[in-house]
């Protein structure tokens, strides 16, 4: 199963787990599985609309799926997605 | 709530505060979590990735540079703690702009750099729902660090 790795800040609304075995076959349906299994994390990464909120981002290795497939990019068994934040303010 | 700061980083962040005015400058705080207190052993300064013209009052941290961070972290058997950034001639309180950015968790530490010199810093955490932030006491410790 493909794995999904938490941030630290998320970590609470995941059951304070660093890495969640998931079950999908692209990125959408990790995230799908991962909200499923801890709905917490919901409001977290998605907003109102069900879009990924801005500051959220998913990377398969080192490579952001916005330069992919975006959430339809298909994963491999042992794939390892990450979610990273980007960091703003003023 | 409490962060602990050597005295050593806390110089290095204000430091880099005064290179960075006129503009925002901005790093990450790595350190451990322990009985629920957080420590700062290391810091990565990065480069603000704002446009030129937005520096002055906006900074951004892209997830390429959060993802280098996580993977030095992980190497430095430590964990991303908060973020610092400078308030060029602006107290240091969070601003409306930080709050509709800033994520729960997160040790946000601000200093504030009054006409290129760094006055003083402290460190606020966003609640869960989001509404306000709250002060954190920042403890000065007499550590040395790498």
């Amino acid at each position: 199963m493909p794995a999904l790795k938490i941030p630290t800040p998320l970590r609470p609304y995941a059951g304070g787990e660093s890495t969640l075995l998931l079950p999908g076959e692209d990125v959408a349906e990790v995230l799908e599985a991962a909200v499923k299994s801890y709905p917490e994390l919901k409001k977290h990464l998605y907003n109102d609309d069900g879009q990924l909120r801005p500051f959220v981002n998913v990377f398969l290795g080192e490579e952001n799926i916005n330069q992919l497939d975006g959430l339809d990019t298909t994963l491999e068994e042992n794939d390892t997605l990450l979610i990273i934040p980007s960091i703003a303010g003023g | 709530m409490k962060i602990h700061i050597p005295q050593q980083i806390m110089n290095e962040i204000h430091a880099h505060g005064e290179e960075s005015y006129p503009e925002e400058g901005a790093g990450l705080m790595l350190g451990r979590l322990e009985q629920g207190e957080r420590w700062i052993e290391s810091t990565l300064f990065l480069e603000n990735a704002r446009e030129e013209g937005a520096r002055h009052n906006r900074y951004l941290i892209t997830a390429e540079d959060m993802l280098q961070g996580e993977m030095e972290a992980e190497k430095r058997g430590l964990s991303i703690i908060g973020i610092f950034h400078s308030h060029p001639d602006h107290p240091n309180l969070p601003s409306e702009f930080d709050r509709e950015y800033a994520i729960p968790w997160y040790s946000y530490l601000i200093t504030s750099v009054n006409s290129g010199k760094a006055a003083s810093s402290r460190s606020w955490r966003l609640e869960d729902d989001r509404e306000r932030f709250l002060e954190e006491q920042i403890e000065i410790v007499d550590i040395k660090v790498k």
